[in-house]
């Protein structure tokens, strides 16, 4: 063996183990074994020390459910449904915090949650959930035609990092991540493929494989990420119970993130809360601070450089409708977290909720751009170059004055 | 040149072994395009107007039900009703495409409507998605590009997908009235992507022109495609150069047909149609023969057709493409001996694991292309880490669900592959220590998933 692979990290001497090969064959002999992340790993880290973790929340999250503005008595007037059970964890006075987000209130306390209030994209009135995802995802505004664009802004801001390798990136899941696609190099696993094969059947794909540099490439890496996640359960460290999936996906991108992967992006559903609203939002609440708990806990020390930022495709009405849920509206909420925030609070400017300040006098006013606090996040975290960040990756947007997003 | 069996069923069908009866030379494979579509009639859909019907009825229940009604019942019969006509449209693509004896048709089929992409964005509305290959495409299979173009544009899964439904001339009676306007995204998907290319030679400016000579074109609440006078932009319009007058449908038709019939779009599909069937990197000679088919017959489908299976190029570099998940599973079908009647069959729960799921695993969810410009092309889209787990994990597991007895790997490997089989390949299948390792091995491998 190689000295490259004794210093390896312990999921790749453990993968030889599993597959019965180590000290029996020589690193040559079992390509397979040679993975591209493990090649990537000598590389350079052309992004620095920051991490940035990009959620995207499918389905519409109800931002004034999420940070509620209990401090304006027009809520309970347009939600008594919603609004009559618990109040939920006081942020400052004026909003808020969703009762399922209770076990993130110690992360406010300390500056690693913070919220950005009435955002949305340029995505106006026709309240579609895919146009509205494809308008987040790309990064544009409304002067270019959706259609016009097949890279996502995160794809766009790789395409501009000198030195790039393929896991400076991940796309986690099986979801297809649009904000990642595009030109640059970026690779993706899904924590919850399995890839259950015997180390008989691995020598044998090795040795179909061998001719094939694409499909031993890929498989290479797969087995690894699936021999990393099978290491996790031998050690009894596969998550159990309502949270398996969340904690699945959280260790597999803190490990990512521990090591050379920088940019982390997947999603989250269950947001389009059209019917009893109350237990509809509680689910993917819990789901989300399960999942921001458990990156805060993997990553350890990194997590002082690491940045999450959640955001949805748009908000929901300021009135609850018949069936105690909302419907598709405009305004809404980014979730912001991680030890680089300067967050404990709500940042934004609050529209108020009077009739005539809302948007079609239906849903919340957007008051910033969604894309205007991405931008920021990107230039706070790397250090990008203004012009850039208004002409290629947003294209359109005008960076409005740092908000100090960042410690 | 003939082409060899074994050409023709991996590059130009869904692999070996072939359904029974399939036809086995090129001219008769070419002739029977003009011909009736057997597997449509094997596996019938209902039309998207009958969809309309259950939609709309779905649509009221749904109304009472939130205005407080007693309709609990009629709310859920109706949503159960068009879910089964999605899972009768879902099953009846791969029953169809498993089965039909003419696996050179299907791949045609197959590669326009992913040319002509829709999306449906309500999961319920989904299935206008299948009507459109049932309405639009396999009736043109062996007419000409200019009819596909027409029928697809006209189409009111495509009036919906590229939003032209709710375009409106901001000069016309509506537009004026509401101050409504223009919504340009039919008229540049149909320069860009349908017709000209990318790199076409069109303006922004033609694409308004065509964006205004389109107003009038919409869905009714019926979902048929209706010309509603009131949107429709008021005067001549021009584009590419030629003035179309006449605020109606037949300006509108006239538009395709020059579009379709553009030595541009010639050269576009003649492309396109070389790098799915031959090569990303397609000799120029045979993308050059396609065209001049195209061109001499005013884009004929079975003269494109003919010039694609008749050049040289088609008998050589077996193997430079990739088959896509849905071929995939397809291909693994054909080798299992599992018929579109079993899947037509299946539990529902069956289908689901051994099928949908699959696909959407493998990166191909079913009808659900990213974008309206389809699915990737190149290997690389496909074969990443977890997308080809997914291949190896249904091809290890699946098999034995499916088949029973299993097949001899190396038996398997020959059959399916031919003279592809390679000894390294059957070798491996027959030291695996379990029929259902071998058979995975063979299903997993380079030889099978390329083409």
């Amino acid at each position: 063996m190689t000295g490259k692979i004794l210093t390896g990290p312990a999921l790749n001497r453990r993968f030889f183990l599993k597959a019965g090969l180590a000290g029996a064959c020589s690193l040559a002999a079992h390509p397979l074994m040679t993975t591209v992340t493990f090649a990537a790993s000598n590389g350079g880290r052309p992004l620095g020390d920051h991490r940035l973790i990009v959620m995207i929340l499918r389905g519409g999250m109800d931002g004034l459910d999420v940070v509620r503005p209990y401090g304006d008595p027009m809520l309970a007037r347009y939600r008594p449904q919603i609004t009559k059970g618990d109040k939920g964890s006081e942020l400052d006075g004026f909003f808020w915090l969703h009762p399922a987000l209770a076990d993130l209130m110690p992360l406010y306390a300390k500056g690693e949650l913070g919220f950005v209030h009435a955002a949305s994209t340029p995505y106006r009135d026709k309240r579609s959930h895919f146009d509205g995802q494809d308008m987040l995802e790309a990064g544009t505004g409304s002067d270019v035609p959706l259609a016009a664009v097949r890279d996502g802004w995160l794809n766009r801001m790789l395409q501009s990092i000198p030195g790039l390798v393929s896991d400076t990136a991940y796309s986690v899941g099986a979801a297809e991540m649009p904000v990642l696609m595009g030109e640059a190099p970026f690779s993706t696993w899904a924590p919850d493929q399995s890839l259950d094969l015997s180390a008989a059947a691995r020598v044998l794909l090795d040795q179909v494989y061998a001719e094939d540099p694409l499909f031993h490439a890929s498989a290479a890496q797969a087995m690894e990420m699936s021999a990393h996640l099978q290491m996790a359960e031998d050690e009894g460290k596969k998550p159990e119970g309502p949270f398996a999936d969340d904690l699945a996906l959280a260790d597999f991108t803190a490990a990512r993130l521990n090591e050379d992967t920088r940019i982390a992006a997947f999603s989250m559903t269950g947001w389009d809360t059209h019917r009893g609203q109350n237990a509809a939002i509680a689910k993917p609440l819990s789901h989300l601070a399960q999942v921001i708990l458990r990156l805060r806990e993997g990553l350890g020390a990194n997590w002082g450089k690491t940045l999450l930022v959640a955001m949805t495709e748009f908000g929901r009405t300021a009135r609850e409708n018949g069936t105690a849920g909302t419907d598709h509206g405009t305004g809404g909420a980014m979730v912001l977290a991680g030890g680089a925030l300067n967050g404990g609070r709500v940042f934004g400017t609050w529209p108020g909720l009077d009739e005539a300040a809302l948007f079609e006098r239906r849903d919340l006013m957007p008051t910033t751009d969604v894309r205007a606090w991405a931008g920021h996040a990107l230039r706070g975290l790397y250090g990008l170059d203004k012009g850039l960040i208004e002409k290629s990756i947003f294209p359109g947007l005008i960076l409005p004055p740092d908000p100090g997003l960042l410690l | 040149m003939e082409l060899s069996a074994e050409i023709l069923a991996i590059r130009f069908g869904y692999g070996l072994p072939q359904p029974e009866g399939s036809l086995s030379t090129v001219p008769e494979i070419l002739a029977a395009l003009a011909g009736p579509d057997p597997a449509q009639k094997q596996y019938p859909l209902p039309p998207s107007t009958h969809f309309a019907t259950l939609s709309d009825a779905y649509v009221r229940e749904k109304k009472i039900a939130k205005s407080g009604g007693n309709n609990k019942e009629a709310e859920t019969a109706s949503r159960q009703a068009m879910s089964g006509l999605l899972d009768l449209a879902q099953r009846s693509t791969f029953a169809r495409t498993i089965d039909s004896p003419q696996p050179f048709r299907e791949r045609l089929v197959a590669f326009f409507t992913d040319h002509f992409t829709t999306r449906q964005k309500g999961i319920l509305d989904h299935y206008l998605t299948f009507s459109l290959v049932d309405e639009a495409i396999r009736p043109n299979i062996g007419g000409t590009f200019a009819d596909l173009v027409t029928a697809v544009t006209l189409h009111p899964s495509m009036l919906s997908y590229l939003d032209q439904k709710v375009s409106t001339g901001p000069n016309s009676t509506l537009g004026k009235k509401q101050g409504k306007g223009l919504n340009e995204n039919l008229a540049r998907e149909l320069m860009e992507l349908h017709t000209l290319g990318v790199d076409g030679g069109y303006s922004q400016d033609d694409v308004r022109q065509l964006a205004e000579l389109l107003t009038g074109l919409t869905i009714s609440p019926t979902l048929t495609t209706e010309f509603e006078k009131r949107r429709v932009e008021p005067g001549a319009e021009t584009v590419m150069g030629k003035t179309y007058d006449g605020d109606n449908m037949k300006a509108i038709q006239k538009v395709l047909r020059d579009l379709a019939l553009h030595p541009r779009t010639a050269q576009h599909i003649a492309g396109k149609l070389a790098v799915h069937f031959l090569s990303d990197t397609p000799d120029a000679s045979a993308v050059e023969a396609i065209r001049a088919a195209f061109e001499a017959t005013g884009g004929s489908v079975p003269a494109l057709a003919q010039a694609l299976l008749t050049h040289p190029a088609a008998a050589k570099g077996l193997g430079a493409k990739l088959r896509q998940p849905f071929d995939f599973l397809v291909a693994a079908s054909h080798a299992l001996g599992i018929s579109g009647g079993t899947v037509m069959a299946m539990k529902l729960v069956d289908f689901k694991r051994n099928y949908l799921f699959a696909l959407d695993k493998m990166g191909q969810k079913l009808k659900f292309a990213p974008g309206p410009d389809g699915w990737p092309e190149e290997a690389e889209a496909w074969v990443t880490p977890p997308r080809l787990a997914a291949r190896i994990d249904w091809s290890m597991q699946m098999p034995q669900r499916l088949a029973n007895p299993l097949p001899d790997p190396v038996n398997l490997a020959r059959v399916t592959l031919g003279t592809r089989a390679t000894k390294t390949l059957t070798t491996a299948a027959s030291r695996a220590e379990s029929l259902a390792v071998g058979v995975g091995i063979v299903l997993s491998s380079p030889e099978f998933n390329r083409r």
